[in-house]
């Protein structure tokens, strides 16, 4: 599973209220354990995994184990990537409509 | 940002279209790290991690603690970039980079012991985030971020 560049999978992830939730509590204190999240959020443990598994597949949330424990940390950069991606596009289009004004007034001269 | 608490270790994780040697490559030297590190010119290598800054200022010095390319490096941070987080503790950063199937890399920064750089823990919080997305544009399309 290698989502690379799939936005399909962030958008996904970030449709939800309750994952949103989950990615704010992380944004507040990250490195929560799964039994953190679920006494935080008033939902069965079940229900906060199934929603951590989606996090994770989107590349959100990655959860590192340290001894016993799994703590989950909020991973922002897949959201970073749309941004730039979008960003990138727009600076892009900028750029080269400056370079043909150049362009054109240095012909004109 | 106002409610973040410093964090004593942070993780972030990017899928990046490129070999195991070119994400190396890009990480340790400053030709590369110029183009999506703040413009930092960072050196690594077995002997140590150096960041200089456009004046040849010098924004990090920290000793290598592991060098095993292209699979692993991890460093010490001090932000001397800034006095009050230089003054902090020093933390530790680790790199990994590991293959995919389909030419694809799964590359891990973890910055953690920053236990007593509190400071420093919320100023590289959205760094990170900026400097790996940029890294991903800049091996998957050959550009830096334009701005």
């Amino acid at each position: 599973m290698c989502p690379v560049d799939d936005g399909d999978l962030v958008f996904k992830a970030l449709a939800d209220p309750t994952r949103r939730h989950l990615l704010d509590r992380l944004f507040e204190r990250d490195g929560r354990t799964l039994t953190e999240l679920a006494e935080d959020l008033d939902m069965t443990r079940f229900g906060v995994m199934k929603h951590l598994r989606v996090l994770e597949e989107a590349g959100l949330v990655v959860s590192r184990r340290s001894g016993r424990e799994k703590h989950h940390f909020l991973n922002p950069v897949p959201i970073r990537s749309i941004h730039d991606r979008w960003i990138d596009k727009y600076t892009e289009h900028r750029v080269s409509a400056l370079s043909e004004l150049k362009t054109q007034l240095e012909g004109r001269a | 940002m106002t409610t973040m608490t410093a964090q004593t270790t942070q993780v972030y994780q990017v899928f990046i279209k490129a070999s195991a040697d070119e994400i190396w490559e890009a990480i340790c030297k400053p030709e590369f790290t110029e183009r999506y590190f703040y413009g930092a010119r960072i050196t690594n290598t077995a002997e140590g991690h150096l960041g200089l800054g456009p004046n040849d200022e010098v924004w990090g010095r920290s000793e290598v603690a592991e060098f095993d390319p292209p699979r692993r490096l991890v460093h010490g941070w001090r932000s001397l970039y800034d006095p009050e987080l230089a003054a902090e503790d020093e933390s530790r950063v680790t790199w990994e980079i590991e293959p995919q199937d389909g030419g694809i890399c799964l590359l891990t920064v973890v910055h953690d012991r920053l236990e007593g750089a509190p400071k420093t823990a919320s100023s590289v919080s959205g760094g990170w985030m900026m400097i790996l997305s940029g890294l991903k544009t800049l091996l998957e399309t050959g550009r830096p971020l334009v701005g």
